[in-house]
């Protein structure tokens, strides 16, 4: 079986049009398989797409993707739950969970678990599993060797397993906005700065290095993870999925040199040369897959 | 006297020698964790052999305090052993409580150790109603550790929601971001906090002075702060560094200035928000430090009990560079 492609939910808070002519290009053009939709990281972003998931729901499905919605990373105030809880109401809707409320409310219904939720190991696979999951997002931060461990579980459970080979990592949420923080707001008062940044706000240590990007109240890597040359040893082990996180690139080809790369058309170093023509904006890390620090690129030998 | 409910004081046990410090300063409970990378304080020189364990939770018995233990990593596939080993012993030492989690942990202890006590660490980031609910309903969870993002007021209204004690911190570090949702220091060191127990470790830690005594703090390949002659250096951790922006061409704490967390001044509220356990943070720190702030809150706590003004001055002398902070706890403005 050939291993899926799949687009991650968008982390960014992009203009709704903007959002929508992505989806509606994805849609028509993309050559992935599943797409995620749903903000994952602020509840404030949320009601502004919230009417447009149907019509985007219906164009993906029409271009034969399968669609998932994916849950609030961090619930915590009453606006969160209750858009948690909106959420896994949509009626007939796939929902990935990534965080415990969203496990509370899919008590009893097959669902998905997203990369904010912490499986490490077989143990938390098996029992998650038993109460209904049956495929899950790995946090980015795992090894490889890691990851292989989980593949052959998952194959053993019946489950797939998904690993983001594409796009800024996601290091760390927070309760704080570093978005409002940097324009002397808080979070109640942000006035959605966050729009002025598509692809994370980059920042630097005082030395001038690239180091990480902020987006609201997450944290991000400053290179984008790009695990081309990790794909074809994860398929081998029963990785049934691979995630490509959107970014403000042109994804339509970052889709198709992906595939290309998973299908065996193209080799890890040709993909790896086109996405540096999609493009993009900063530099490709693979650490944490080679059990190395994370934003580090190891070439392979 | 007062309508308050007596909390109980959780305080960090280090080392053995802090242990006893904490118990004799009027801990009612202490926290502590095995030497390896089943807790979230694994540091060189610090925690527990089995045998300190035993004795350590002899000498808690004996003054009656209370011996808590932390299995608050999250084990990665392949490595569960050292896990279960951790449970095993902490079992058989009879601890009152192990702090756990990982899913496939808490699953462990329910399975293995049905009658176990099991209390939620704040590593597993239950911040709502909902998910804590959870965590109770799958794994019989007691008491919550709750994370460092809630106000005062969310607490009440998740206490009125949750069939679980809750442990709130008060004092000692405070790190930035959600709790066991954190790869940073993965990121520039190759050692995880979830996976190893490890936050900003000294071996990647370095200091550099160049010749006008400006000092440059870096983690890993990374510069995380650079102080100017005379002021106060803190130990590098990412989320307490100064960085740049586009827009902002000066150095500024991006996430948080190097403060610690006090909420002295909010213990009654918090008291009557329901609280059940306060938290000191610490197990890093030294036995004498421990004493000091253990032996301040068992003063203040019975104070407050009392109905006496509680006087808390001698603790801002020991929080980070003398600055403090209410964190999220004391309003939404913080965040």
């Amino acid at each position: 079986m050939s291993t899926e492609l799949n687009l991650g939910p968008l982390l960014f808070h992009w203009p709704v049009e903007q959002k929508r002519d992505f989806y509606f290009r994805i849609a028509d053009e993309a050559e992935v398989d599943t797409v995620y939709l749903g903000e994952v990281v602020c509840g404030k972003r949320a009601p502004f797409f919230e009417d447009q998931y149907a019509e985007v729901t219906k164009r993906l499905t029409d271009g034969g993707k399968k669609v998932v919605l994916s849950t609030l990373s961090e619930v915590m105030i009453d606006k969160d739950r209750q858009l948690v809880s909106r959420m896994v109401e949509t009626k007939g809707a796939l929902i990935e969970a990534n965080d415990a409320s969203a496990l509370w409310h899919l008590e009893g219904r097959a669902h998905r678990i997203g990369p904010y939720v912490n499986v490490y190991n077989e143990k938390s696979m098996a029992w998650l599993a038993g109460k209904g999951a049956e495929h899950f997002c790995l946090n980015p931060e795992l090894p490889k060797s890691a990851v292989l461990e989980l593949a052959q579980q998952a194959q053993t459970l019946g489950v797939g397993v998904e690993v983001q080979v594409f796009g800024r990592i996601s290091l760390a949420l927070s309760a704080r906005c570093y978005h409002a923080r940097a324009h002397d707001r808080v979070k109640d008062n942000c006035q959605f700065v966050c729009e002025e940044s598509p692809d994370g706000m980059e920042l630097d240590t005082v030395d001038g290095d690239a180091f990480l990007a902020v987006n609201g109240i997450q944290t991000l890597s400053h290179p984008y993870v790009n695990l081309m040359q990790e794909m074809p040893e994860m398929a081998q082990a029963g990785v049934s999925a691979f995630r490509l996180s959107p970014h403000d690139c042109d994804m339509v080809k970052v889709c198709r040199l992906f595939g290309g790369v998973s299908s065996g058309r193209l080799s890890p170093d040709e993909g790896i040369h086109g996405l540096q023509e999609a493009g993009i904006a900063a530099s490709f890390c693979n650490g944490f897959s080679h059990g190395v620090d994370g934003y580090r690129w190891v070439a392979n030998s | 006297m007062n309508d308050l409910t007596r909390p109980e004081l959780v305080c960090p046990a280090g080392t053995p020698a802090s242990l006893r410090a904490a118990v004799d300063a009027g801990a009612d409970a202490v926290y502590c964790g095995f030497q390896n990378a089943t807790n979230a304080r694994n540091f060189a020189g610090l925690n527990f052999t089995p045998d300190e364990l035993a004795e350590g939770a002899e000498y808690a018995g004996q003054k009656g305090a209370k011996l808590l233990l932390a299995i608050n990593s999250f084990p990665p596939a392949g490595k569960f052993d050292l896990w279960r080993q951790a449970v095993d012993t902490g079992v058989q030492t009879g601890v009152d409580a192990i702090i756990v989690a990982d899913m496939g942990v808490a699953d462990y202890v329910r399975t293995r150790w049905p009658e176990q006590r099991l209390h939620l660490s704040v590593q597993a980031g239950a911040s709502s109603a909902e998910a804590i609910r959870f965590y109770c309903q799958e794994f019989d969870i007691k008491r919550v550790v709750l994370p460092r993002i809630l106000t005062v007021a969310e607490i009440k209204a998740i206490h009125d929601e949750i069939p679980c004690e809750i442990e709130a911190f008060v004092f000692g570090n405070i790190g930035m971001m959600a709790e066991g949702r954190c790869s940073l220091t993965n990121y520039v060191t190759g050692v995880s906090t979830n996976m190893d127990g490890v936050c900003s470790p000294a071996g990647r830690v370095e200091y550099k002075e160049d010749t006008q005594k400006n000092l440059t703090t870096r983690l890993g390949d990374f510069t995380v702060d650079c102080f100017a002659c005379g002021e106060n250096a803190g130990y590098p951790t990412i989320c307490k560094g100064r960085y740049l922006t586009e827009d902002r061409r000066e150095p500024y704490y991006a996430f948080e200035e190097p403060v610690s967390l006090n909420l002295t001044s909010l213990l009654p509220d918090l008291m009557k928000a329901g609280v059940t356990a306060l938290k000191i943070e610490g197990r890093q720190r030294s036995r004498a430090y421990v004493k000091s702030v253990v032996g301040a809150f068992r003063k203040a706590v019975d104070d407050l009990m009392a109905g006496r003004p509680p006087e808390l001055t001698e603790l801002l002398n020991l929080t980070e560079g003398n600055k403090q902070t209410e964190g999220a706890f004391g309003g939404k403005r913080w965040r």
